[in-house]
């Protein structure tokens, strides 16, 4: 039964077993016979299922009525208690619940214990016949040969390209998607404003300003830049890209390279939150390490090296950012990020040489 | 048509009322040949054949359940002002999509209780396709002819994946839309067209204000489409090959042997349906999955420690989570040509799941080729007797399984008090040393099972009753097995290495060497069933277990 590829010529499926058939096997015993249940022969068992199975269904109805009442006496009125809601999601799951295994057990139960259990076996047809399956593959030829593409190449060859260029368009439509990426991911908000003036460090998320006499030492600060919040459009956005973490540490401990010995005061320093790797927030400072930590894929830097990876799957340290205080005695931002922020993007090296030209 | 109007001609009538319904439809629209080659069509019963209709009926759970939620949601990520019932979050500023979220939560009666049943039914879908395929590779039901039954299901199983993704995205929380962020991240990786395809998603800069109203339309239709249509051709599928069956008495590859369609089956299998909602409401009822309210609206600055993504996303999150971004002080993102080659992300994110799904799609034909097997087969294999696919199944199993765990490091590390960097460093040596032992361990193991089914078939099974022979010798007696029980254990094949055969030219060409290096990599360890003529050797030898050992070091090469 469907092995018509056995014994063919290029097959080798009967090599697999060759070694099998030499030695004698064990004869295939037929199904089993067929063992009577007690409600088979006991119409006392044969009632005591019938009446479980009802009972079961009963137990449907009563599943329904608890759903119908959880529904229409419980009113979720405005300002409705949580607890409310709790009780009522928690009796319509139960009432569901009920209808639904009430039902489903009293008709397996039914069918396992009434209904005829017997096995039968039942002849495997093959899928097609070896008729159909050889004339088939004649049709199939015969249409290709009707076509001629195999004697003409010219046909053949200016449809592959046809179409291989009709996709075009659809190419052309999926880039209207969104706009051209140009230089977006490397500016943020922090950069002066066209006047000069330099953008003050603000609460993370009221955005009041903070003054530098505010970070005592060991603090930590979740500072959006001023004026992010009265954004009309793109807020979120902008936010993306500008979030930073304000901390102040002993100054002898932060190791400033010498290009960034201004980029600190009094010890605090500002670093972009948004993790290097994929872009979480890192918004886990350990405070008596000094380590910055990402709760997505726990990435660590070491505020003490400039952010530099110290585990985890980020490969670059977190971009800082050059602040200093204003005369009213504000952090300002001295500049933008000198480097994209966030994960790495396939332009990101022009734009950090754009950045510092 | 005409001869059965004639008077003369005797005239059908039915008797009973179901039976005149029947003939009604039937005199009308047909179908009397279809219900008579399915209406008592037999099919197998195993309790592993569930895990298919699981998936399916949890599919419809998905569809009735998420039907509702759509009367509800509006995906727009305009901003709004909270101003439903839930008192800690009034007047926050929030998109609109979170807002409808929460309102189906807490002001739409059985909102939340949909709410939790769509998002239950859907772990269960993932998990249950993915059960399902286990099951498909163990017994081996996707060898001939369900090659490609097993590709549709492996479709499926992706397609599930993504409609699973696409829904977890639209409440538009703090947590699913982190898990956005990470999307993103992975998106930017890419090389050439990564950021590109990044604006192009989000429609310009993360998060932008289109994602989700674009996630909804993938959701609600294009993936759930798609899913349908792969179910359909998936059962009409099965209703070709006909189902698959474990081996035992009275099974073999020329026939099935089951319970016929009406009634029994489908009476077990249409309650399964119910039981499988039944279980879904109750964990709707008292479980609560995702309770968006406690995150807040998506926001980029602030993260809660402990984030998860659904279970089936695990696996990559893990492999993310797993890979070094520096080795020493050697950074694994490279700068070339002027451009950034993100390896630290592209590797992780794009490997393992395409080794994954690479060889999943082509396992039937390696096998194949393999063995050079072009029989139909519709006799399951038990596990143990395929002890090498069994083996490769589990090494790619615990692979999984160890990126799986990977995605919870952090809930390892404080559950069980350990350092977050130990786990990690635990978790990269058993992506690579875990399917190693894997491998090894369950080959040796199915090999073990197969003796001591052997065993069993010769001996019997051991009765614990220890008897003293006159002479003072203690033994246990084993009972012997009925000849249905004993088939079961000795009825199958147990092939051996096939070697390199010549070509058509009369060559053996590379390839084919190849071939027979993997046949005998395959099969060089194995347990032939035991014969009749052994069971008679064993018989002869009352008491002695001499013969069986002889008999198996025959057969087994170390």
């Amino acid at each position: 039964m469907g092995n018509h590829s056995d014994g063919g010529p290029n097959d080798s499926g009967t090599v697999a077993t060759a070694g099998q058939n030499e030695v004698e096997k064990f004869q295939d015993p037929g199904i089993p016979p067929h063992r009577l249940r007690l409600a088979d022969t006991d119409p006392k068992a044969a009632k005591k299922a019938e009446r479980q199975v009802a009972l079961l269904f009963g137990i449907s109805v009563v599943g329904t009525l608890i759903f119908l009442v959880a529904y229409f006496a419980i009113d979720l009125g405005q300002d409705s208690a949580i607890a409310t809601i709790r009780l009522q999601n928690a009796l319509l799951g139960i009432g569901t619940a009920f209808a639904m295994l009430g039902i489903g057990t009293g008709i397996v139960h039914w069918a396992k214990a009434l209904m005829p259990d017997h096995e039968v076996s039942e002849e495997r047809h093959a899928i097609r016949t070896e008729e159909d399956r050889q004339a088939a593959v004649r049709i199939v030829d015969d249409i290709v040969e009707e076509t001629g593409i195999k004697r003409r190449p010219l046909i053949r060859n200016t449809l592959l390209g046809a179409v291989a260029l009709a996709p075009l368009p659809a190419l052309a439509i999926f880039g209207d998607l969104g706009p051209r990426p140009d230089d977006k991911l490397a500016h943020t908000l922090w950069a002066p404003a066209p006047d000069g003036r330099l953008k003050r460090l603000a609460r993370d998320p009221d955005g009041t300003p903070i003054k530098a006499a505010d970070v005592t030492m060991g603090s930590a600060f979740h500072v959006i830049p001023e004026g992010l919040n009265e954004l009309s459009e793109g807020k979120l956005n902008e936010k993306a890209k500008s979030v930073v973490l304000l901390m102040r540490l002993d100054p002898a401990l932060l190791n400033p390279s010498p290009e960034r010995a201004d980029w600190a005061y009094n010890g605090i320093v500002a670093y972009s939150k948004i993790c290097t790797h994929v872009g979480c927030p890192v918004a886990l400072y350990e405070q008596q390490t000094h380590h910055l930590l990402c709760p997505c894929h726990q990435s660590t830097f070491d505020l003490t090296q400039q952010c530099k990876v110290i585990f985890g799957p980020a490969s670059r340290p977190l971009p800082q950012l050059p602040i200093a205080v204003d005369a009213e005695g504000y952090l300002v931002a001295t500049s933008d990020f000198h480097e994209p922020v966030g994960p790495t993007y396939w332009e990101r090296e022009q734009h950090v040489l754009n950045n510092n030209a | 048509m005409s001869s059965t109007t004639t008077p003369d001609a005797p005239v059908f009538v039915a008797k009973t009322t179901g039976g005149r319904i029947t003939d009604f439809v039937d005199q009308r629209v047909g179908g009397s040949g279809i219900l008579r080659e399915f209406g008592r069509k037999v099919f197998p019963d195993h309790w592993s054949f569930m895990f298919g209709e699981v998936a399916l009926y949890s599919f419809v759970i998905l569809l009735l359940s998420g039907t509702f939620l759509t009367f509800f949601f509006d995906p727009s990520m305009a901003e709004t002002h909270y101003a439903g019932s839930y008192t800690p979050l009034k007047n926050v500023e929030m998109s609109v999509a979170y807002s409808s979220s929460l309102n189906i939560s807490f002001d739409v009666r059985g909102g939340l209780f949909m709410r939790q049943v769509h998002h239950w039914a859907a772990l269960l879908f993932v998990a249950s396709v993915s059960v399902h395929m286990l099951r498909v590779f163990f017994t081996g039901a996707f060898r001939k002819p369900r090659e490609l039954n097993w590709v549709v299901g492996s479709v499926l199983l992706i397609l599930s994946m993504a409609a699973g993704f696409t829904g977890y995205s639209l409440p538009d929380d703090l947590l699913s839309g982190n898990g956005l962020r990470i999307i993103d991240g992975v998106i930017k990786s890419i090389p050439v067209i990564g950021t590109y395809t990044s604006f192009f998603l989000f429609g310009g800069e993360f998060p932008g204000t289109m994602i989700i109203s674009r996630l909804y339309m993938l959701h609600i239709l294009l993936v759930p489409a798609l899913i349908l249509l792969m179910i359909v051709m998936h059962l009409f599928m099965v209703v070709v090959h006909k189902h698959t069956q474990y081996p035992g008495p009275g099974r073999n590859d020329g026939n099935v042997v089951g319970y016929p369609l009406g009634p029994v089956y489908a009476a077990k299998a249409g309650g399964f349906f119910f039981i499988v909602f039944g279980v879904v409401a109750i964990m709707a009822a008292f479980f609560t999955i995702n309770p968006i309210w406690n995150y807040g609206p998506y926001d980029p600055s602030p993260v809660s420690a402990g984030t998860q993504p659904d279970w089936y996303i695990g696996f990559v999150d893990g492999a993310l989570r797993l890979m070094p971004g520096t080795i020493g002080d050697w950074k694994v993102e490279q700068i070339w040509f002027g451009h950034m080659f993100t390896f630290n992300v592209l590797l992780p994110a794009l490997v393992p799941a395409g080794i994954l799904f690479t060889v999943m799609f082509a396992y039937p034909w390696i096998e194949r080729w393999i063995t050079k097997d072009n029989r139909e087969h519709h006799v399951l294999d038990r596990p143990r007797n395929a002890p090498t696919r069994t083996a490769i199944g589990m090494a790619g199993f615990v692979w999984y399984c160890v990126m799986w765990a990977a995605a919870g490091s952090d809930l390892i590390a404080t559950h069980f008090h350990v350092a977050l960097n130990d786990v990690t460093y635990w978790l990269r040596a058993l992506f690579f040393i875990g399917p190693v032992i894997a491998f090894i361990v369950t080959k040796r193991v199915a090999l073990a099972l197969q003796r001591k089914d052997r065993e069993i078939a010769l001996h019997g099974r051991e009765t614990g009753r220890i008897v003293r022979l006159p002479h003072g010798e203690f033994i246990e007696v084993h009972a012997p097995l009925d000849e249905y029980k004993r088939y079961k254990l000795v009825g199958f094949e147990s092939p051996a290495p096939l070697p390199a055969v010549p070509n058509e030219h009369g060559v053996v060409d590379r390839k084919e060497k190849r071939r027979a290096k993997l046949s005998r990599w395959f099969f060089e360890d194995r347990v032939a069933p035991a014969t009749p003529a052994e069971l008679e050797a064993a018989h002869g030898h009352h008491g002695a277990h001499e013969a069986i050992e002889t008999a198996e070091s025959k057969s087994l090469s170390h």
